[in-house]
């Protein structure tokens, strides 16, 4: 039998894990790392992120915030977005998914260490309602992330798609791909080497801000204005 | 004598500032005149706006402080490129620094900024950190939907993260636009050009009566101003037992509707009568369907 890829993944993150594959591609669980306990929340093969998936990723952080005050958490994400339906909508996707969110950001700013993981891929609102809500987000090489696919992007933008390809080429706020994210501050790096030294140095480290992606997209030379733009209106500059 | 109506749905950002806030007390941070313009735009031929599509400041609501930001719909339908995003994400983090009565975000959005589209999508996440961050710091932050564009992508996301949302009918507040799920699922899933179903299942009505907005107004600026002014300073604190008690009112939900299909189901199961006339009801009619706001909000 051929291990699934995300249980492999956890085989090289951690000396030893117990993690379950629910309905709705969703696993959880615990891996051990150095000894210490890690909680192990995230979605596996793709998944889109619907009412049930996100309100079950969101029950599972709640019961670290309960049960194991203080365990780090390794958000596992890989999904091809929000789930496009009728019922999701109607329930309100935008509103679970922000608690979901929510819960990841309480739990960040309540003494848990939450990163996250991209392995497979990440869409749009899918990487937002997961890895944008942690406090320090990686892809493991070969991961993808993007907004949208560049030909529905050509079309909704009315530009050419050769002439979008082309623009790719010096746009990472416009080029799918983990690297432009990591150049924009949207992830903090890529696990390039031995994946567990990637998850211990992620688990130690610490930003000396609550939210560290404009000085990266700025130091990285990928997202120039964002973090001068909100100091100006921090200050109240020109009223 | 009634005030004479000012549309809210057909309203510019900056009318819409004009009417929300007392006379003569907006301040705007980083006005067009300092020229705060997308790097990206002109790459890809665009024009550019001198505001970037959002307008930021402070002033006063019926004489209280508050930090206010207004997306313009007509530039880019609202949507969020990196330093409109950025401008919102400063407005909020000044918040922390001055503590107002609130912060109002007046909503009219399409989401991500396509032309700049990782860039957008990350400063909405700023954004939403930023939002959860001055209500840990116990600032109210108060949305408001009720443009042409309606709230949709990651905005949607940002909307139901602050402590209150004020709606029109015509307001629509969803993560994927009609269009999007009539391209990837198909017309039988959704049909984007059957106006009434985009209402039923992502306008205000429908919002409110599922419990993902607190309020629903006349599309009239002095209504939503005078429901903003009652959520200053009203907020709703970020606890543990406050986000197991949100747990355990969506998985209620997800129960109690299984299987719905269409906004009328969940109505008749909420147990409005003759859940159909919904739509027809005029706002007074429709709020005598609910506890008031002030009450639901207790």
């Amino acid at each position: 039998m051929i291990a699934h890829p995300t249980d492999r993944l956890l085989d090289a993150l951690f000396e030893r894990h117990d993690v379950r594959h629910e309905d709705n591609m969703v696993i959880a669980g615990e891996g051990w790392l150095d000894g210490r306990a890690v909680a192990v929340i995230g979605t596996t093969d793709r998944a889109f992120i619907g009412v049930e998936t996100a309100l079950a990723l969101a029950d599972h952080v709640l019961a670290v915030l309960r049960d194991h005050p203080g365990r780090p958490i390794l958000l596992i994400v890989d999904n091809g977005g929000q789930r496009l339906s009728r019922w999701d909508e109607l329930m309100g996707n935008n509103g679970v998914i922000a608690h979901l969110t929510t819960c990841l950001d309480f739990a960040r700013r309540n003494g848990h260490r939450v990163v996250g993981v991209v392995h497979g891929l990440a869409v749009s609102g899918g990487f937002m309602a997961t890895g944008m809500a942690t406090a320090a987000c990686h892809a493991l090489p070969g991961a993808e992330l993007r907004v949208m696919v560049p030909d529905a992007m050509a079309r909704i933008t009315r530009i050419p798609l050769d002439r979008l390809m082309a623009l790719f080429e010096t746009q990472p706020v416009l080029a799918p791909g983990a690297e432009n994210f990591v150049r924009i501050g949207g992830l903090h790096g890529v696990w390039e080497g031995d994946p567990r030294e990637g998850l211990r140095a992620a688990l130690d480290a610490t930003d000396p801000e609550d939210d560290p992606r404009r000085r990266l997209g700025a130091e990285r030379g990928g997202r120039g204005r964002a973090a001068d733009v909100a100091a100006l209106v921090r200050a109240g500059a020109g009223a | 004598m009634r005030p004479a109506r000012h549309s809210y749905y057909e309203a510019t950002a900056r009318r819409r500032l004009a009417g929300l806030l007392d006379e003569g007390s907006f301040r705007e941070y980083c006005p067009p005149t300092m020229r705060l313009t997308s790097p990206h735009l002109p790459a890809l031929g665009v024009p550019v706006a001198f505001d970037d599509g959002v307008a930021v400041g402070e002033g006063r609501v019926q004489g209280r402080p508050v930090l206010v930001a207004a997306q313009e719909g007509g530039f880019m339908g609202g949507a969020v490129g990196e330093v409109h995003g950025a401008k919102i994400t400063g407005l909020l983090e000044r918040a922390l620094d001055v503590r107002p009565d609130g912060v109002v975000l007046l909503l009219d959005t399409g989401g991500v900024r396509l032309h700049e589209a990782n860039a957008g999508l990350i400063a909405m996440g700023e954004i939403q950190r930023a939002v959860l961050a001055v209500r840990h710091a116990g600032v109210s932050v108060i949305a408001a939907i009720g443009g042409r564009n309606g709230c949709y992508g990651g905005m949607s996301m940002v909307a139901r993260s602050c402590d209150r949302i004020v709606m029109s009918e015509e307001g629509r507040l969803s993560i994927s636009g009609p269009e999007v799920i009539e391209t990837v699922e198909g017309i039988e899933e959704f049909d984007s050009q059957d106006r009434a179903l985009v209402w039923r299942t992502m306008g205000g009505k429908h919002r409110r009566l599922l419990g993902e907005a607190d309020a629903l107004v006349p599309d009239d600026i002095g209504a939503f101003r005078t429901a903003i002014a009652g959520f200053l300073d009203r907020p709703r604190p970020i606890t543990l037992d406050a986000l197991m008690a949100e747990q355990a009112r969506l998985a209620a939900r997800l129960e109690r509707f299984a299987g719905c299909r269409d906004g009328v189901e969940v109505w008749e199961r909420l147990g409005v009568a003759e859940p159909k006339r919904v739509p027809d009801l005029g706002i007074d009619a429709f709020n005598a369907l609910l506890p008031s706001p002030a009450e639901a909000a207790e």
